[in-house]
């Protein structure tokens, strides 16, 4: 089953196209990553994707319904969570607090239920908090559930944006570059947490710039160049597409490459 | 009738387009929004009025000095208020909180040091006399408004186009942080930029309290209404934007004036305002809405 | 209950200092709920004229008992609200700024170029039908509301637009509506604040709704910080006594005022009550 699906899909801002007619099926469950050199269109795509930015042309259809006209929110409440590259926690409020954000959609209380504190505004309240204190667990912050959340580190807030994208148990979680900055080891435990969030039948969709986190991780890979998307595929097929060697090294480089590896063939 | 009405706005307009194109240099360059440019406004006139008055200078000693005046009372504030700002790279709503306060605190002060009375400038300080050409009456008042704006938006320009300081603006218009890391001493650009801006604003309260014969502490205040439009209409950073943009306002309010009802004059610049954020909510160069995304 | 006689001294020789106090005080949480949505609409001062013009118009050409006048005089406030609030809250920071403050301008204009407002001399005679107990009522629930509706989802998805618009809506924040009710909860706060005021002064003009009024009801929130709701409440008594003791600088006023903002702004970014709740309801 297709999960996401763009048809066409742009985004133009003056005197550039930063997303060009991408083609792009996503399927549901696994992991799927998003690469290709800087500038290629690959945060506006998640920004197109999440809402943030409207397209210039083209459709997004998610699990099966045009979401191309709605807001942020609304694609929310469908079950689109995303993190951003240059981390954005709310930073005077508390990580448990950063975290129940992340329900907003899901709370129902009216304006009179929570002034009168009524019964079914209190257990919702509670219920948040329990899973919001889960969605801490599984990130490993629970100790700091009342930190500032600018107080965390670095890699401590990119944990707790997981987070707050988790609590709701969406069905798409989008990765902006979620590896960036961290050390080997810490990377390697994001790449444990990818996978368990994958086995809650999460389906991830990720932007990296760490080949390794990308091969070892993903299903399928879609390689954007220029806006475009040039390739999509397994990472192995990846590996040996000569058009992605060529966006990432240049055309000499690629050229280069493959002469060599058709000497060493040959000999 | 009609021929004279438009010499009337054209000669309005040019004092609108001086006010503005300070304003649109220093919106468009230094990137924060100060309410205080106004008040640069009504400190050129009261310099003016205060060197006319007591110092016995002729118009021609008192414009200059005015303008440098206010100039120089541009770079003050702009180093009290927007300098630390701008160093921690403070959200654009500080900038306008904090420029609102000194803008409470500088008209209240100007009001109850000065008075809130009209007053005017000597009445022999420009020849009464007008010309009439071809049945068009232009007074003496008006050709030196002319005069003066031509003579200030050519150095403008000048400056602008021709000179190293002029490209070192230009570029801290286009990339400020490119700017600071080509060796552009931003801190000391944004005080020039503020004395120039500062400068075209006190001229233009010098030139429209001689052209009303009108000087009063809050006359800046009424500006910034019509600056505002100037440059959301002229676009932002626009010199040539604001001068045509400028010469329309002073045009179209004439004409109000003239032919519907005098009292409306005042809500012209307002109604087009309402027009250009209504259709186009994030001003005619649509900065504010990509801030960040 | 029997009030004793040194209160009651009390109470009739500062009478005005205490309704303002109490009108202040509402007036700078019509600002923190805009505030608190991370929107500088400074729609606040027109909003207070509207409800004092409405009030004391219902009063005086309708007779009607105060307590249809009060609640009343939300309407006229709430419905400008929702005919301005569908084009500006598009939109941001400055334009928002300026064109709220233009329309209290052009307000003003009205009262002063229409004969059924009175003209320049404003409306006189307004009969004193607001009570300090009704005043400090209000102020009391809007404080304890606002304070119940902070401490819950609703507070921190103000709070989470406030620090950033765009993470809010991706977390499901329905930004639009947000601002729409926040606009909305400041005209009704402001009206009230209004049509009290009007009702224990017996007089208003164009003139107190103006330019002036709006950047100090902004100075208010701007002092004691928008944490809690206590904290503009705070800021307004402040800025609302200082100038009973320094008497003699009463001229002064707004200029003080003014430096107030600037120093705020620049050197007490969270307020003088830079506490903040927590936002967890259970």
């Amino acid at each position: 089953m297709i999960l996401l699906q763009t048809a066409g899909l742009t985004r133009r801002y003056a005197g550039l196209v930063a997303v060009d007619a991408v083609d792009m099926d996503i399927p549901a469950g696994g992991i799927h990553a998003v690469i290709g050199p800087n500038g290629a269109g690959k945060t506006t795509l998640f920004n197109l994707i999440s809402g943030v930015v409207p397209p210039s042309a083209g459709t997004i259809r998610f699990a099966g319904s045009a979401v191309t006209s709605l807001l942020p929110h609304e694609r929310a409440r469908l079950g689109i969570a995303r993190t951003f590259q240059n981390i954005r926690v709310f930073g005077a409020m508390t990580v448990l607090e950063n975290v129940l954000t992340g329900l907003h959609a899901h709370l129902s209380a009216t304006l009179p239920e929570i002034v009168a504190r009524l019964g079914r505004f209190r257990r919702e309240e509670r219920a948040a908090v329990d899973r919001a204190k889960d969605a801490l667990a599984l990130v490993g912050l629970s100790a700091r559930a009342d930190a500032r959340a600018a107080a965390l580190s670095y890699g401590d807030q990119r944990r707790l944006e997981i987070a707050r994208a988790m609590v709701a148990e969406p069905r798409l979680l989008l990765l902006d570059e979620p590896a960036a900055g961290m050390n080997p080891a810490e990377t390697e435990a994001l790449a444990a947490l990818v996978r368990r969030i994958r086995g809650f039948g999460t389906t991830v969709l990720l932007v990296e710039h760490d080949m390794g986190f990308v091969m070892d991780l993903s299903d399928t890979v879609t390689v954007l160049n220029f806006g475009r998307r040039i390739f999509q595929g397994t990472p192995a097929e990846v590996r040996r597409e000569p058009a992605v060697i060529e966006a990432y090294l240049g055309p000499k480089v690629a050229e280069r490459l493959a002469r060599r590896e058709a000497a060493t063939r040959a000999g | 009738m009609f021929a004279q009405q438009l010499v009337n706005g054209v000669l309005l307009g040019a004092t609108y387009a001086l006010f503005a194109l300070g304003f649109t240099l220093m919106f468009g360059v230094l990137r924060v929004i100060n309410l205080t440019y106004g008040f640069y406004f009504s400190a050129g006139a009261f310099i003016a009025l205060f060197l006319t008055r007591q110092a016995g200078f002729g118009i021609w000693a008192a414009l200059p000095v005015a303008a440098m005046g206010a100039g120089a009372v541009a770079v003050a504030l702009d180093w009290l208020l927007l300098s630390r700002l701008r160093r921690v790279n403070a959200p654009e709503l500080s900038s306008l909180m904090v420029t609102l306060g000194g803008v409470l605190a500088l008209y209240s002060a100007a009001t109850s040091i000065l008075g809130p009375d009209i007053r005017r400038l000597p009445p022999d300080l420009v020849a009464s006399d007008a010309f009439v050409l071809a049945g068009l009456r232009v007074t003496t008042a008006q050709l030196l408004i002319l005069l003066a704006t031509a003579v200030m938006v050519g150095a403008l320009m000048a400056l602008m186009r021709g000179t190293r300081l002029g490209l070192a603006i230009r570029a801290m218009a286009e990339k400020p942080d490119a700017a600071g890391l080509m060796g552009i001493d931003t801190g000391r650009l944004a005080a020039l930029v503020s004395f120039i801006s500062g400068c075209l604003a006190g001229a233009g309260g010098v030139l429209i309290g001689l052209n009303f014969n009108a000087i009063h502490p809050y006359m800046g205040e009424a500006m910034m209404l019509r600056g505002f439009v100037v440059i959301i209409v002229g676009g932002l950073g626009d010199i040539r934007g604001a001068l045509i943009a400028g010469l329309l306002l002073g045009v179209i309010e004439v004409f109000t004036a003239g032919y519907v009802a005098s009292g409306l004059k005042e809500a012209v610049a307002f109604a087009i305002l309402v027009v250009v954020l209504w259709t186009r909510p994030s001003g005619l160069f649509g900065r504010a809405v990509v801030r960040r995304a | 209950m029997i009030i004793p006689p040194w209160l009651d001294d009390f109470l009739w020789t500062y009478q005005n200092l205490i309704h303002a106090l109490g009108i202040n005080g509402l007036l700078a949480l019509s600002m923190y709920v805009v505030l608190a949505v991370g929107q500088l609409s400074l729609g606040q001062a027109a909003f207070m004229g509207l409800g004092a013009y409405s009030s004391a118009l219902m009063t005086l050409k309708l007779k009607l008992p105060f307590f249809m006048v009060l609640p009343a005089s939300c309407v006229v406030p709430v419905l400008f609200a929702l005919a301005i609030g569908v084009p500006t809250l598009r939109l941001s920071g400055v334009y928002l700024a300026i064109a709220t403050i233009g329309l209290g301008e052009v307000l003003r204009a009205v009262y002063l170029n229409v004969d059924y407002f009175g003209g320049a001399l404003g409306l006189s005679g307004i009969p004193e039908r607001a009570e300090t107990w009704m005043i400090y009522g209000l102020l009391f629930a809007a404080v304890a509301i606002l304070w119940l509706v902070g401490r819950s989802g609703v507070g921190r998805a103000m709070e989470a637009m406030r620090e950033d618009e765009t993470a809010a809506g991706v977390m499901g924040v329905n930004v639009g509506r947000y601002r729409m009710g926040a606009l909305l909860a400041s005209a009704v706060l402001a009206g009230l604040a209004g049509a009290l005021g009007a009702h224990v002064s017996s007089f208003i003009g164009p003139n107190e709704y103006g330019f002036e009024p709006a950047v100090t009801i902004l100075s208010y929130a701007l002092l004691g910080g928008i944490g809690t709701p206590l904290a503009p409440v705070l800021g307004a008594w402040i800025l609302t006594l200082l100038p009973e003791l320094l008497r003699g600088f009463s001229d002064l006023r707004l200029v003080f005022n003014g430096v107030i903002i600037v120093l705020a702004v620049l050197f007490l970014p969270n307020g003088l009550l830079s506490w903040r709740m927590k936002r967890r309801g259970a």
